[in-house]
Parts: C-alpha cells; structure tokens; sequence
C-alpha cells in the first residue's frame, strides 16, 4: 500500500479561485498533487477530487486535513482528504 | 489517476448522504483461561485479560477513521460464553462476573460487551442455570454488559425447558428496570442456531472455537442500498437484485479494507466480515424504508416477506465476493425500535407480530427490539420464542427473539430506550394462551434435516 497518496476531495458552490486556493494551501504544506479532475454539476455545484503525494508534507496527515476542513469551512466548501486505499478496495477488484 | 472522479465522488456521497459506516468493530477475547473456583480471583483475571488485549481497540479504530474517512460507529468486545468460564459461580458470583465485565468495558472505553451468554440448546449445567438466574439483576444493575441464551439448534432441537425460563428471565429484567421502560430486555437475546463470531450486539458472544483473540467487523448501510433501489424506477425485481449485489460489495470491501487494516494495527487476527444491513433510528438509515422503495406501501404489508428475502440474498451474495471471510450473521436485520420506517408502521398498526414473525424465516436473524405490552403472561413471551426457535432449527437458520414486555404499557404506548436502541410503539399479541404446551417442558427432538452426515 501506498500511504502517502491521499485523495483530497472539494465538494460546495461554485465560485471563482477555489482550486487556486486549495492548491496553494497544498503547496504550502509541500504536497505533491499527482492528478486533478473538477467539473461544475448542475451549472453551480462545483466538485474537484485530487490525488496528492504526502510523502514530504511537512506536517502530519491529521494537522494537513484539519488545515484543509478549516480552508473548506473558510470557502463554504466540503472538503475531504482520504487515504488512497478506500476508493481502491470499494472500486476494484 | 486509477479511480475515477465518479468513483471518488460516489464513495463521498455514499459516507455523507446515505449514512454508510462500519456498524462496530468487534473484539473477540477468549477468557477459557481466565477461569478459576474463587469467582473474586475469576473476576480479576477477566478484568485484566480485557484490559490488556483491548486496550488500544478505541484509539486504533479512530485512527482508521481518520486516515479513510470512514466512520466507525462502535467499538465492541465479545467474550467466551461466560457460563463456560466461572466454574462453580452461584447467582451472587455471576451477578459479580456481570459487575467486572461492565467495569472492563468501562475502562477500555467500548460501549457494549457481549457474552455474558449460556449455550443450553440440548441442555444446562449447574452454571448455566446459575448464569440464566443471574441475568435479570445483572442487566438492571449494569450498563453495558449484554447477555444471550442460545435454546435451540438444528443438531439439537429445542430445549423447551430453557425457553419457558426465558420467558420468566424476560419478565423479570424487565421487571427490574421497569423505571427504564424494561431496557434490560434490550441487552437480552435468545436465539436458535447462535453464531460464534456475530460482531452485532446484543447477541455477539466469542464461540469456544474462536481464537484466542480476534476481531470481527460489521458493516452497514440500509441508506446507501434505499438510494440505489429509489433510483432504480421501471427495474424489475430481478435488476433490483442486481443493483442491491454490487452496493453490497462496494459496502463489504469498505469493511474488508477496515477489517484488514485494524487486525495489523493491532496484530490481531482478522475473524470475518458481517454483511449486515443494520438499522439506525437515523433518517434514512432504515432497512423498512428499502423495502418501501421496492414498491412496498409500509412494511408490513402483502410482499414484504418476498421483498425481505429478495434484499437479504442479494446482500450476502454481493457480499459473498467481496471479503475473504464472510460471517456472523449477515443479511438484514428488521429491530423494529432501531428504523424509522418500522416505527412508522407499528405506529399506524400495519405491522404485526405475525407479519414480523414471517419475515423472520428470510430475514437474518429474528423478532428484535419489539415492544409489547408489560401484561403478557411469561408463557406467553416463552411461547413466542419457541415459534421463532422452530423457524430457525426447521429452516438451519439463526433466529433470535429481543422482545421487551414494557412494564405498565401497553397497545398505543410508546417505550423509549435512547440511543441506537431507539423507540418502539408498543404492538399487540395475541390474548389466547399457550400456558399448557409451555409447561410440559422437555426437549423439542432435532428435526430430520439435523441428520446431515
């Protein structure tokens, strides 16, 4: 298992700068987005997930995720950061 | 990325919207060695034994909760049958293990623990029958500690003298927490082909086949299959059991990866996987109201047995695919306190005991947390077990009856238990009696489809 990757997802309103700002706030703490995929459902529900690398974050996976639920509730967005292996165990065999 | 964004975006509304979680992981400790003449010195031995394997279990699991994102509802603690344990303990020395179990539970910070259990389906010792006599003070006076009585099996038969005690063993816990609406009957199970590993409380106990210690998991999500099937509108019945097998694997892998992940954080072995939809009086969170998607009125009504059946085996065959080790009980469970859409059709009377009595034989396990009035007579409640009992050794399924007689309700009555034990309207049950029959005792012969080898 990989541990580091981490699945960040970004879920509320649309508006301008979301995934500039959730991604600086990723820069900051030096993780490593690996690919991201966002799309705007329903022409006002924005929806964004991200795979990231924690391998070099400077802070730890529950200090990284509180800083990303505090960023998410300053947005007025849901924001989600799970360890890879969930989506992988519920979607492939 | 190898997951898509959809796959991603569904896993998040599944956990957010549809109330999926993992129900309780549940550790099993054997306490065969914990056993000892003097019951204070037994009692310590336990005390430390569960101190020691499950220390960690609550700290661990809020790890694997945060690291996946995956709520964890319960954790839990099943214990060897402990009749088996306390060698020469009279009702006093029971009632004392009781004391010890709930002060265990209390320390390792786990919200039940099952066991407090007798194995009597072909007959009792002298501490099952000591045990059996200890089981209503000892739910009265503790909080957590949950008790079970195993009357009956398909290799067995049915112990009737075991069932016409329970039947007094139910009127008097509830007797003796009658300022509780007889919440003492709702730590109290009695079941017809008990199973070793079954992680869901109140009837979890650890079978003395099981390992030293192990943990079992339980995994839920009546909302995220009510979902699938409310989308599912034109399907036929046969597409409807389809969509309901591949949410039942998506729901069981995510409980396989908890599964996994707890026994090597913990370096336990990892039992089985219960693919159980199990009920929360949370919105949505209800097994009735799946069966009201399908095309149901209320439960309750014409189809709901055929209905039950239908999600039952879809759950275990989608769930048969996904973990190395499916076990316990897996199915549905139908507690009429723990769903909403139960309580709603008890409430409006269209769902009676001989309705849920039926679905019972296609369901997981059996009658459960249903409110009857405090007046029925103990053979009554002893004769209503034994129905269920012969459902269960007939059929080579588990059945149980959780059944509280709410001291001074009755029809109309709502009792209220708190918590995910909810609330149920009192229902009624039939007045003619079965006094004669439940008196003659003796032992019920296994039936010819026990004759397997």
């Amino acid at each position: 298992m990989s541990e580091s990757r981490v699945v960040v997802t970004v879920i509320g309103p649309d508006r301008i700068g979301i995934v500039a700002d959730v991604a600086t706030l990723l820069a900051r703490q030096n993780a490593n987005i690996l690919d991201i995929n966002q799309k705007v459902m329903g022409g006002d529900i924005f929806a964004m997930t991200m795979l990231t690398d924690m391998k070099k974050t400077a802070v730890d996976f529950a200090e990284l995720k509180r800083l990303l639920e505090e960023k998410g509730a300053e947005l007025g967005l849901k924001i989600h950061a799970q360890h890879e292996d969930i989506f992988k165990f519920m979607h492939r065999i | 990325m190898t997951i898509s964004s959809d796959e991603i975006l569904e896993t998040i509304e599944m956990i957010e919207r549809e109330c999926l979680d993992v129900r309780t992981v549940t550790m099993g400790i054997s306490l065969l060695d914990c056993s000892h003449p003097d019951v204070g010195v037994a009692g310590k031995n336990i005390l430390a034994k569960i101190e020691r394997l499950a220390g960690k279990l609550g700290a661990t699991a809020r790890g694997i909760e945060m690291d996946y994102g995956i709520p964890i509802i319960n954790t839990r603690i099943s214990i060897t049958p402990i009749s088996q344990v306390v060698a020469g303990g009279d009702k006093a020395g029971f009632v004392h293990i009781a004391d010890c179990l709930d002060e265990a539970a209390r320390r390792v910070g786990v919200n039940f623990i099952g066991g407090f259990s007798a194995l009597v389906q072909k007959g009792f010792t002298h501490q099952d029958r000591a045990l059996i006599e200890a089981i209503p003070e000892a739910l009265s006076r503790t909080e957590r500690v949950c008790s079970s009585v195993n009357v009956a099996s398909t290799r067995a038969g049915i112990n009737m003298d075991a069932v016409k005690i329970m039947g007094q063993v139910i009127k008097e816990t509830a007797r003796l927490t009658s300022d509780r609406d007889g919440l003492g009957c709702a730590k109290l199970v009695v079941f017809a082909n008990a199973v070793d590993d079954n992680p869901f409380m109140a009837g979890a106990f650890h079978g003395v086949g099981e390992p030293e210690c192990v943990v079992n998991i339980g995994v839920s999500g009546p909302g995220v299959v009510r979902a699938a099937v409310a989308d599912a509108r034109g399907k036929n019945l046969g597409e409807i059991a389809a969509i309901i097998k591949k949410v039942g694997f998506k729901i069981t892998r995510m409980g396989e990866l908890v599964g996994r992940e707890i026994s090597k954080r913990l370096n336990v072995e990892f039992g089985i996987l219960d693919v159980s939809l199990a009920p929360t009086p949370a919105v949505g969170d209800s097994v009735a109201e799946i069966l009201e998607a399908m095309g149901i009125e209320r439960v309750g009504a014409p189809g709901s047995t055929a209905a039950l059946a239908l999600l039952n085996d879809a759950m275990k065959k989608g769930g048969a695919f996904a973990s190395s080790y499916v076990g316990g009980l897996s199915g549905a469970f139908i507690p009429v306190s723990e769903d909403q859409g139960m309580i709603r059709a008890a409430r409006e009377g269209v769902l009676s005991l001989d309705k849920l009595e039926a679905m019972t034989s296609v369901c997981s396990v059996g009658l459960d947390m249903v409110a009857i009035p405090g007046e029925t007579p103990a053979e009554t409640i002893s004769a209503i077990i034994a129905d269920e009992a012969a459902i269960g050794v007939i059929n080579n399924k588990t059945t149980a009856v959780r059944i509280i007689p709410v001291p001074g309700k009755t029809v109309g009555d709502t009792a209220h238990f708190g918590g995910l034990l909810g609330e149920a309207p009192v229902i009624p049950v039939s007045k003619l009696s079965s006094k004669e029959f439940i008196d003659r005792g003796g032992r019920i012969p296994a039936p010819i489809q026990g004759m397997k080898n």
